[in-house]
């Protein structure tokens, strides 16, 4: 079921000839009741799919951003048993949005990785990206989620010379997703013109959407990503938004929504080049 | 007493390894030992660690290589350093002959320059110009910054904010010798810390900087390669042994943290069954306290900077700072190859408090008049059981993993006294 989600949701896209917007949101950031709130508002801000981070005290190859938005959800108590509760909340309400987890290893391994594939497609998890499982590392997950219909979706990256992407792209479904710049996230910035080729490059590799994300925070970069990829990642603009918004004492959904729609209404505005 | 009491032939192995016959078999193809070690980094870095990993392959292989090292290893660190027995050590415990390995003489003061001449080197093969590392305690930094300052590379050194506090001389001493400290304020800003940030630097500067990783950690082939570079210690003890006494030690021992002066000492004898060996960990405030960097002792397998190994967590996989009254042994982790060696009970892995190692710190200054490191010192403190267990005919030989100059404020700190 949980596959077909994702490749429903890009299918529609192409009919429409536009590129999905993806927000990345951190669960519990800034807490529970909040990022389920925003997780709930987000389709109707524009969000074609969604990318749910879990925190992880060591994010190796996230930017300040990310890292402090693991640290407010960490301080609040959020865990993978909670971030499967929000799936699974935001799933009762949602039966088309796709729902892609993002993070990093050590919690999968204390879970255990089986088990907790079949818990997270009962939640309704449609991909997982697991930033330090690479291809390599990657067997024992590439079987749990092949046995409970979760797409391992796979980072390429400017690093990603012909022979690698062949490795990058084994086992995988959904979409790539190409980070856009050599670094961490929220960082450096993405630049249109280079992208275009690595994504040709990537989908023809793969023959699945290629979604870019890393370097991108404004809607007017987003707009220029949208016209080369299938899909825009937005993840720590977002979370600074929350951030900004705790400090000022704001409302966060609001403002966190806010800007999803900004940046969502550049995506579905942007002309496609055809491709 | 915090630490286990008598190290006993009944280890804790799990009986999932197997107990292997060659143990220079290892790391496998995929860079395991057993369950651990791998290659868990973002793709990003993946091609980057499949060069290093290719080109160290052929450093290794390379004569020309070998011998280069060789050269600097013998004039500009001073090896060999001596094996000496400490005969007064050896009386007072009453048991086995205590021979120290005295890598406290080395240039820079501890076993960390024989790694990094060994990765300097590959790097200038490799041809990256600039060179980052991670630091704890400072002395790998200070390490990389002299090997960076003999070959006139730039050298950025990572180091949590509240080492940077805790060790000033140290950064004084980087500084000095031309590299740049930036402390790292992230997390708990302490090693690990420092380690993400490393990692960091290296996804975004993919195309010219050499990551010199200071201990057998971390993701293949970084655990090999260090163990490499570090096994001239046991090469070395292996000779002197056998001209000093005829014969191979019966013990060896190390302290433990990231693992790369015991593993140095401990893999050119993996094969000799007949010789014990004896990892210690740091027990910080004791381990039954969760106050402590025993990730053995204290700890179970998980996935941090690139590796399967053990780890301090709590119950969801979140990483748990390390706490020691040692920096150089105040990381959650352990290098790979002894996570192995203790599932498949070739090494026995005791600890030490930051009490006991202190105790021992004083106890070597007015025996042997030796200042051991305080890493060291945690070797030294179970120094009581492993003569015991030996007997008075055996020979145990403990690495003295570096000198104890370093350490004198923090140990007068903690004796209540002011310098
Ligand atoms: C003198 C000394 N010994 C031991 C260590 C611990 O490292 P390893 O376990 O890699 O030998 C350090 C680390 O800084 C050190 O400075």
């Amino acid at each position: 079921m949980s596959k077909s989600r994702i490749d429903a949701r890009f299918a529609a896209l192409k009919a429409e000839g536009r590129a999905a917007f993806v927000p990345y949101v951190m669960a519990g950031d800034p807490d529970r009741d909040t990022a389920l709130a925003i997780l709930k508002g987000l389709p109707a801000a524009g969000a074609d799919l969604i990318e749910l981070g879990f925190p992880f005290s060591d994010p190796m190859a996230e930017g300040p951003p990310i890292q402090r938005a693991a640290q407010r959800a960490l301080a609040k108590g959020m865990t993978l048993q909670g971030t499967l509760e929000l799936v699974a909340a935001f799933r009762a309400g949602d039966a088309a949005t796709p729902v892609i987890l993002m993070g990093y290893t050590n919690p999968l391994v204390t879970w255990g990785i089986e088990a907790f594939a079949r818990d997270a497609s009962a939640a309704g998890v449609d991909g997982l990206i697991i930033v330090d499982t690479p291809p390599e590392e990657a067997g024992p997950l590439a079987d749990a989620c092949d046995a409970h219909d979760i797409s391992l979706i796979r980072l390429a990256t400017p690093t990603s010379d012909d022979a690698r992407l062949k490795v990058v792209v084994s086992r995988t479904s959904g979409f790539v997703y190409y980070v856009s710049v050599a670094g961490v996230t929220g960082v450096k910035e993405a630049d249109a013109a280079a992208v275009a080729p690595q994504v040709a490059r990537v989908r023809a590799a793969s023959g699945l959407p290629v979604a870019v994300g890393f370097g991108i925070r404004t809607p007017e970069r987003a707009a220029a990503i949208a016209q080369v990829a299938d899909a825009v990642v937005v993840g720590s603009a977002l979370v600074d938004e929350v951030a900004e918004a705790v400090d000022l004492n704001e409302d966060v959904t609001l403002r966190v929504l806010s800007k999803v729609d900004s940046l969502a209404k550049a995506v579905r505005f942007a002309r496609r080049v055809p491709v | 007493m915090n630490a286990p009491t008598a190290p006993s032939s009944t280890s804790r192995a799990s009986t999932s390894q197997a107990r292997p016959n060659d143990y220079s078999a290892y790391p496998d193809a995929h860079g395991r030992f057993g369950d651990y070690g791998g290659q868990y980094v973002p793709e990003t870095l993946m091609p980057l660690v499949h060069e290093l990993d290719a080109a160290y392959s052929a450093a290794k292989a390379d004569e020309g290589f070998q011998a280069e090292l060789s050269g600097y290893l013998k004039h500009y660190v001073g090896r060999p350093s001596p094996l000496y027995f400490a005969e007064r050590l050896t009386r007072h415990f009453g048991g086995a002959k205590v021979y120290l390995k005295r890598e406290e003489l080395n240039h820079t003061g501890s076993h960390k320059i024989n790694n990094c001449m060994g990765q300097i080197l590959l790097a200038m093969r490799m041809g990256k110009t600039r060179i980052i590392a991670e630091t704890g305690a400072g002395q790998h930094g200070v390490a990389t910054a002299t090997v960076c300052a003999r070959f006139g590379l730039p050298c950025v050194v990572y180091m949590g904010a509240v080492d940077v506090e805790r060790q000033k001389p140290n950064v004084f001493r980087m500084n000095l010798l031309g590299a740049e400290v930036r402390p790292v304020t992230s997390g708990s800003a302490t090693l690990k810390d420092a380690m993400n940030e490393a990692l960091r630097d290296w996804v975004t500067n993919v195309h010219d900087t050499y990551y010199l990783i200071g201990s057998a950690a971390g993701m293949h082939p970084y655990p090999a390669m260090v163990r490499d570079f570090q096994a001239i210690i046991g090469l070395e003890v292996r000779e002197q042994v056998v001209e000093l006494e005829g014969r191979l030690p019966d013990a060896l021992m190390a302290c433990v943290g990231g693992g790369s002066n015991a593993i140095g000492l401990f893999h050119p004898f993996l094969n000799d069954a007949d010789v014990k060996l004896f990892g210690v960990e740091a027990a910080g405030e004791g381990v039954e306290t969760g106050r402590h960097a025993a990730a053995i002792n204290g700890g179970r397998p998980g996935v941090l900077h690139g590796n399967m190994t053990y780890l301090l967590q709590d119950r969801e996989g979140q990483i748990k700072e390390a706490h020691s009254i040692s920096a150089g042994l105040d990381y959650p982790g352990i290098g790979p190859e002894h996570a192995f060696l203790h599932d498949v009970g070739r090494a026995t892995y005791l600890s030490a408090t930051d009490t006991e190692a202190l105790e021992a710190y004083t106890l070597l200054s007015k025996l042997e008049g030796i200042l051991p490191a305080i890493e060291s010192a945690h070797a030294l403190a179970r120094l009581p059981e492993v003569t015991r267990e030996v007997g008075k005919d055996g020979i145990v030989v403990l690495n003295l993993s570096g000198r104890g100059d370093k350490d004198v404020a923090a140990v007068a700190a903690h004796l209540g006294m002011q310098i």
